[in-house]
């Protein structure tokens, strides 16, 4: 049991229905080669694992440490850029790869630093506007130097030959399911997102994490006894930044694509809120619950639109209603109602904090 | 009694320090030093600019001019935290605590920052018993044990002062500024501060700044006396001598000593 305690930093899901939903998606994700073999919810589990782990860095921020960036796909965009661009121009070897992880991180340290440096000092609200100024800045930088990042196209490259779906790892199927790069690939994406997802949770679970939140709460008092706001709010805003790159990489790996639409785009950062607040913010586990729910939602939603239309065939105006091209509003509806009836995300709910 | 070790160099000491908000002067050219082992009690009427006074001294605000300096060096430009980590410690007139937080946890923070073990990124913060221990200690001794898991915003007002002492001394600094400790306090909450403040003011190596509007409690704690006025310094001395003083009595602390 010590060795779950250590795992988990001592913060436990404190409520049986949150233990049980963070099992299921634990081990759904773990199994979910051998579960759900499709390539379609292969693909979202995929992304559940790496979007766990970009909602978690955020929740660093914006829960822990009471931050607003708008510059997360920013570095969520360097990772998966870095990886496209070092496999593309130095060829699909296990070295650039390595290389492109290292350039990306190097590079999301230095911004973020060089970010938190200039408006962490003032009002969280330039910080909000920098980085909002910032990431344009980049998204735009993205879709220009095409001959670099594939512009508006992004760039597909190929990833080392142990990792295509075409290599077979294993002369045996396992449970039926051959053992391919395909898998392989999920696990690195899959283990990658857990063992960081722990280390964020370590993080807000240990000396500095309790500073973060007593900088949330009051950060005057917290200068007064001793705390430099600036100098926490700095390295909060470069481990979020760094475990941004690595969900990044994750993805562009698991897509073997990196491109806007699929990193830097404001949609996606606003999904990003979306799915802490859904989840509860403040909590790593809220990440978990947001992420899994938010983008099985925005997967399946419009076929279980589908179907309802289909069932209801024939009587008036409701087919037109719940059609799949409305998916989007009844996404909105949701939300709306899930923020209503808990402003303190699910995990809030289900600890019973009002 | 005038400071006892007067002749030695003032741990703390401010020269000619001044500060104006637009044409407001707040403060107007106060310079004073603060020796080890006196409790210095700064007494005036409303808006004489004694929490400003502090404000400079502990770094929340910057001076138009003048200078303080902190065991000889010059301190005027460092930022708060750089002079609690200096030795300097201060509880707040308005109480300003973490409130979404346990009253454990706020002393934990303030022994955390002392021990500097702030950016341990790694560890688990409920696996460091011995910071745990020392922040249940100091709630003992400020009667909080019982009410260590309560939000510190769920306490009552009195407590509420009590927690921002427990922080101070968590801190355990070698400069002790308190900005009216007892203000709002039921009258059997006052003697657990003033037992805890003359405690700390019998250890040599101590300095007590103290902000006080209760002359009863200036005349048994202090073992001097500085009035500001309008921002100026206009008595300086050893209590019974200030308190007598004509300036004193007619002009800022006429009902106070009648009330006394």
């Amino acid at each position: 049991m010590s060795l779950v305690q250590r795992a988990l930093s001592g913060d436990y899901p404190r409520s049986r229905v949150l233990a049980v939903a963070l099992l299921l998606i634990l081990v759904g994700l773990a199994l979910a080669p051998f579960v759900f073999p499709g390539t379609r919810s292969l693909n979202v589990a995929a992304k559940v694992c790496v979007f766990i782990l970009l909602v978690a860095s955020y929740d660093l921020l914006l829960g822990y440490t009471g931050i607003v960036s708008f510059a997360h796909t920013m570095f969520f965009g360097i990772g998966a850029y870095g990886i496209a661009i070092a496999a593309t121009k130095l060829g699909p070897t296990w070295g650039s790869l390595a290389l492109g992880c290292v350039a990306a991180l190097l590079c999301s340290v230095v911004l973020s630093l060089v970010i938190g440096l200039l408006s962490l000092r003032v009002k969280t609200i330039f910080f909000a506007m920098i980085t909002l100024a910032v990431a344009s800045f980049f998204s735009i930088l993205a879709s220009q130097l095409s001959d670099f990042t594939g512009g508006e196209d992004g760039l597909t490259f190929k990833l080392p030959v142990s990792l295509a779906p075409g290599t077979k790892l294993l002369e045996t199927a396992v449970f039926g399911v051959e053992i391919n790069g395909k898998v392989l690939s999920y696990y690195i994406v899959f283990f990658g997102a857990l063992f960081l997802f722990l280390a964020l949770l370590r993080i807000v679970n240990s000396p500095f994490g309790r500073v973060l939140q007593a900088i949330r709460e009051n950060d005057f008092r917290a200068e007064a006894i001793g705390y430099r706001g600036v100098v926490y709010r700095s390295v909060a805003n470069c481990l979020s930044a760094l475990a941004a790159t690595a969900a990044g990489i994750l993805y562009a790996i698991w897509l073997r694509y990196a491109g806007p639409d699929t990193t830097l785009s404001l949609d996606i950062m606003i999904d990003i809120l979306l799915m802490v607040v859904i989840g509860g913010m403040g909590t790593m586990y809220g990440a978990a619950i947001g992420a899994t729910l938010f983008i099985i939602a925005q997967n399946y939603l419009q076929d279980l639109m589908k179907l309802g239309t289909d069932a209801a065939a024939g009587i008036p105006l409701l087919p037109n209603l719940i059609h799949p091209d409305r998916w989007l509003l009844w996404l909105g509806i949701l939300f709306i109602l899930s923020v209503y009836y808990f402003p303190t995300g699910i995990v809030g709910r289900l600890r019973g904090v009002k | 009694m005038p400071a006892p070790n007067a002749a030695e160099h003032p741990v703390l000491e401010t020269h000619g320090l001044t500060i104006s908000f637009g044409g407001h002067v707040a403060v107007d050219g106060v310079s004073c030093a603060f020796h080890s082992g006196t409790l210095t009690a700064i007494v005036g009427p409303n808006g004489a600019g004694k929490t400003t006074y502090f404000n400079l001294i502990s770094g929340q605000l910057r001076p138009t001019a003048g200078r303080v300096s902190l065991f000889g060096e010059d301190i005027t430009m460092l930022p708060a935290p750089q002079r609690t980590r200096r030795g300097m410690g201060r509880a707040f007139q308005l109480t300003n605590l973490f409130p979404q937080l346990t009253v454990l946890e706020n002393v934990r923070l303030a022994v955390q920052s002392h021990a500097r073990m702030g950016l341990n990124l790694f560890s688990v913060w409920s696996g460091h018993v011995e910071l745990i221990e020392r922040a249940g200690h100091y709630l003992e001794r400020t009667a909080l044990a019982d009410r260590r898991d309560m939000l510190a915003s769920a306490l009552p007002h009195g407590d509420q002062r009590k927690l921002e002492v427990a922080i101070l001394l968590a801190l355990e600094p070698d400069i002790f500024m308190f900005d009216e400790p007892t203000a709002g306090m039921s009258v059997d909450e006052v003697p657990v501060i003033l037992e805890l403040i003359h405690g700390i003011k019998q250890q040599q190596d101590k300095t007590v700044l103290l902000v006080e509007h209760k002359m009863d409690v200036v005349r048994s704690l202090a073992d001097r006396i500085i009035v500001l006025h309008q921002g100026e310094l206009v008595a300086d001395g050893n209590p019974a001598e200030v308190i007598a003083s004509p300036i004193v009595q007619q002009a800022y602390l006429g009902v106070a000593v009648e009330a006394a």
